[in-house]
């Protein structure tokens, strides 16, 4: 990433919040509040915490060629997907590694919405227009402000504000008015919404919810920890071209069929894959006592072999412990299959394969 | 009567005689975050100034706190490790992290008072 980074639309609104800045993905995000992230977290998991998410982007893919398209694209079957559905998926090369993770909604017949990373969205929009070539679709990038309304009291502060829920459950999207997205969905593991709108528009919803003291700004830091208690993968982190949906334990994304007789892009290798068995298996893991244990630390066996790594680590303010994700051999991927140790600073530190996620999943279902 | 020291690196000292009493300023503890783990160094351990003397961690980060001068850890503040929060909410006070017996006074005079660690940090 090079150059300045980008600001959100809603820049001036994070900065009167309190707002302190870290840039990711080429952007200038609020990290933290004036709560901090400890209670950030927190407050989401009791109440509702509201994200600013306009890194992300979406496209509307339409067109008659639309769902053929990105059954290409994705391992998914579009024409299948019901009106309303969300579905993750993903972008995958020819070896069939991540390279992004994206939902799929259907809207209508012919239209379609994808929700693709930040870091990922120009290559994501180059990917989609090489396989739109063959088909006939039109892929149009939006320019929305994106908020997240997350927690046991979103919906009944986003009905407060006016907002009508129509009905919808969780891995459930609509067009509610025109340039509106809204969809049931998050990256909290609690209830709550996805809503891509004009910005004028986004400022009205945003005083109205700010004035609701069940409603608090969120920042990036407690998106990552409250995501990592939730047991979902950050790309570029979890997941990226070096795995593949079988290793990343994702595989329940990919329909049976699909598997085994799709044509989407790198099919061929992901039947390998799960031919051969993935050599490693993305798993929760526990470090033992207070110490947080982050990406990037070797995960050893007893005798000091290098049997994994540690891609996502922090503590979990929801749990009180230590939280983290990483890959192990296949063989030590289940609770109590072997010690494991993480490698900090010199240390050995005991963790165990924990069970994902390690705060239960609240959606609100169908 | 103490003598309150800053370093650049965000740290404080409280000097009296020989003996330093060491944290981490206000204004690094808000930058940090809530802290979820600190690891303290032995007592007993003889640092160089500039050496890692502790490591603390918020939810988010690892951060490295260094030895202001030379010296001897004389003393850790256990407290802070059964609530690292201590260190965000008193992080002048009853958050300090470890008393040091410097081996050479001199090394102060390159630190900051009061007024210069506030113009540092605005």
């Amino acid at each position: 990433m090079t150059g300045d980074p980008k600001h959100l639309p809603l820049d001036d609104i994070h900065r009167e919040s309190g707002a302190k800045f870290g840039d990711f993905a080429g952007w200038s995000m609020p990290l933290t509040y004036p709560a901090g992230v400890m209670k950030e977290h927190l407050h989401t998991r009791a109440h509702a915490g509201l994200f600013d998410i306009s890194h992300m982007k979406l496209f509307v893919v339409s067109g008659i060629g639309a769902a053929a398209m990105l059954s290409k694209a994705c391992p998914i079957d579009a024409a299948a997907l019901p009106l309303r559905q969300s579905k993750l998926s993903f972008f995958l090369d020819d070896a069939a590694g991540i390279l992004d993770d994206l939902i799929v909604t259907r809207l209508g017949d012919d239209r379609f919405m994808v929700v693709a990373n930040a870091g990922n969205a120009d290559a994501d929009e180059a990917l989609m227009r090489s396989v739109a070539r063959h088909y006939n679709c039109l892929i149009e990038p939006l320019d929305r402000v994106f908020l997240a309304l997350q927690g046991p009291e979103a919906a009944a502060a986003l009905e407060e504000a006016g907002i009508d829920l129509d009905g919808l459950v969780f891995m459930n999207g609509l067009e509610p008015k025109p340039n509106w997205f809204m969809s049931r969905s998050g990256y909290t593991g609690e209830d709550g919404f996805e809503i891509g709108l004009p910005e004028g528009d986004a400022r009205d919803l945003v005083k109205k919810l700010t004035a609701d003291e069940r409603v608090m700004w969120v920042g990036l830091a407690a998106r990552d920890s409250l995501r990592l208690e939730a047991g979902l993968c950050l790309h570029g982190n979890d997941i990226d071209p070096t795995t593949d949906p079988s290793g990343a334990a994702l595989i329940w994304a990919i329909p049976k069929d699909l598997r085994e007789m799709g044509a989407f892009n790198g099919a061929g290798s992901l039947r390998a894959i799960l031919a051969d068995g993935a050599k490693q298996k993305r798993v929760g893991l526990k470090p033992k006592g207070r110490q947080p244990v982050r990406g990037g630390a070797p995960l050893v066996d007893e005798d000091g072999n290098t049997v994994g790594r540690v891609t996502s680590g922090g503590f979990g303010p929801s749990v009180g412990h230590p939280v983290a994700m990483g890959y192990v051999a296949t063989a030590l991927a289940k609770p109590g299959a072997g010690k494991l140790f993480a490698e900090v600073r010199g240390q050995r530190i005991p963790v165990d394969v924990h069970p994902l996620p390690f705060t239960p999943h609240r959606y609100v279902k169908g | 009567m103490a003598t309150t020291y800053y370093t650049e690196d965000h740290e404080w000292l409280s000097v009296e005689g020989d003996v330093a009493i060491v944290g981490i300023t206000d204004y690094a503890q808000e930058q940090l975050g809530d802290l979820v783990f600190v690891e303290l160094p032995e007592v007993g351990r003889v640092v160089k100034k500039g050496e890692t003397a502790v490591v603390v961690e918020s939810v988010k980060a690892a951060s490295d706190v260094y030895a202001p001068a030379d010296g001897e850890i004389v003393a850790a503040n256990d407290a802070v490790v059964s609530d690292p929060s201590l260190v965000n909410s008193a992080a002048t006070g009853n958050g300090w992290l470890w008393k040091m017996k410097l081996a050479d006074e001199g090394q102060l005079t390159g630190l900051m008072d009061e007024a210069g660690y506030k113009a540092l940090v605005g």
